[in-house]
């Protein structure tokens, strides 16, 4: 697809001689809101992990902003200023403050001044609303501040798709919506984001679309109000009665 | 009663030659345990990297230098380096070097193991979040991993150091005159073990519990 931001064509990957995706055929356009979802074990981490090259994969390909990842010479440490990522735990670097954790890429990668990235760093802490919090340490930090600083952390790389991995499942429950009201402020904002997630409520006001993976493939992708009035597919009706019923 | 007078009398002895080594004989505490340490943590750095990398030819012969001098005795190999490291060279090797080498050699088998697990102690998580933010692999590494492994490792190294700096008192089986080989030159001629022997272990105590307060001030620098 032409202008796509991410495609994956026919993307296979193995562990060892466990195939963990099967011919993945998926094309994300600028400014989508693609909500990945699946039973633990369907191959959905590891899907959007291979964007941005955490995982390698052994067969197809994947067009990440114009970029193939299967041809050699793709320096991935510049690709991957394009592409953020916030992880289910996190993973703060503990040794420095939030402020520290914020500005470390943009000053080591991007050669910024450490005061023109604290600036740009202030203002992405008023936009994900903790903006009180830079000089502390992520471990004086609740779930969720520490969550909004991984996603402050991701964007001050200005990158131009968000990816996001369970990222409200290490969460207490009451926190889990300080994070998606900021994830669904940068959906607004027209970022291109892939979000693995178990929070329905989420897909269903913000993703444009639902991917529903089971063993390794796609095996559904629709509008989110088709998706969950009426899925196509046994496993997803399977899946969705599961998780919705409580 | 303890007579101290043994020790005053053979202080220079005792402090000059066995614990500095400045004198007529080869020898000194210090002068043996600061090197080994030095050099033995520099070593130690890159075997410990070395078993990390993921060439097996790289991480193989790592692993098996750890295990191997873990596995011998610090004495086997002062003697090895004595006497047959001599004869396969056909050169004299003097008891400095000689206890230098051993030392070096051994304890960088255990520094590269401290160094190995405090470098697996940070979790995968944080390299992946350096990586994914667009670091080099060089600057995960120096940035993030192992300002994270040197605070775990901390505790550890300050042991193995401590460790080290009593065992240099095993270079004395090859007449180096460190602080135990002084102590026991002097105890020779003035059989006075009592003093000699409660005075060198007092020194040693100095500088290892030195050793424990400074790390201890260190891990709380870092901590905070």
């Amino acid at each position: 697809m032409a202008g796509a931001a991410i495609e994956f064509e026919g993307v296979s990957k193995w562990f060892g001689n466990h195939q963990v995706l099967t011919d993945i055929d998926l094309a994300i356009v600028p400014g989508e809101v693609v909500v990945v979802c699946g039973p633990s074990g369907s191959g959905k981490s590891t899907l959007i992990r291979c964007v941005n090259g955490l995982e390698p994969f052994q067969r197809g390909d994947l067009v990440v902003l114009g970029d193939s990842l299967a041809s050699a010479g793709v320096r991935m440490p510049a690709l991957r200023t394009r592409v953020g990522m916030v992880f289910q735990s996190f993973n703060l670097f503990p040794h420095m403050t939030v402020l520290e954790n914020i500005t470390l890429a943009p000053v080591r990668v991007r050669g910024l001044s450490a005061t023109e990235a604290e600036k740009t760093a202030r203002t992405l802490l008023e936009r994900v609303r903790i903006p009180d919090k830079a000089g502390n340490y992520p471990a004086n930090l609740s779930g969720g501040q520490q969550q909004r600083v991984a996603i402050a952390r991701a964007l001050a790389m200005q990158p131009k798709i968000m990816l996001f991995d369970e990222p409200t499942s290490a969460l207490d429950p009451e926190m889990i919506n300080e994070v998606l009201d900021v994830m669904t402020d940068l959906a607004k904002e027209g970022m291109t984001m892939m979000v693995v997630t178990h929070e329905m409520g989420f897909a269903r006001r913000v993703a444009h679309r639902v991917v529903f993976m089971d063993a390794g493939r796609v095996v559904e992708e629709a509008k989110p109000e088709a998706f969950f009035a009426a899925p196509k597919s046994d496993r997803a009706k399977d899946f969705l009665s599961k998780i919705l019923s409580h | 009663m303890l007579d101290l007078g043994v020790i005053v009398a053979n202080f220079k002895f005792l402090v000059v030659q066995g614990l500095f080594g400045l004198g007529g004989f080869a020898g000194g505490t210090l002068r043996l345990a600061i090197p080994a340490i030095v050099l033995g943590f520099v070593l130690g750095i890159f075997i410990g990297l070395a078993r990390l990398a993921r060439s097996r030819f790289v991480s193989l012969p790592a692993t098996l230098y750890v295990e191997f001098f873990r596995g011998v005795p610090l004495v086997m190999v002062i003697f090895w380096i004595w006497f047959i490291i001599p004869q396969l060279l056909r050169l004299p090797i003097p008891e400095y070097g000689v206890a230098l080498t051993a030392f070096v050699i051994f304890e960088a088998a255990y520094f590269g193991e401290i160094i190995r697990a405090g470098i697996q102690s940070v979790p995968r998580g944080q390299v992946e979040a350096a990586t994914a933010v667009g670091l080099t692999s060089a600057q995960t590494m120096r940035f993030v991993v192992l300002p994270q492994a040197i605070r775990n490792m901390v505790p550890a190294l300050v042991t193995q150091m401590i460790v080290l700096f009593k065992d240099t008192s095993l270079a004395s089986i090859i007449g180096y005159v460190d602080l135990t080989k002084a102590a026991q030159i002097v105890n020779n001629r003035e059989i006075k073990p009592f003093e000699l022997y409660l005075f060198i272990a007092v020194v040693y105590f100095v500088f290892t519990y030195s050793m424990s307060l400074f790390a201890r001030r260190f891990e709380r620098r870092l901590a905070s």
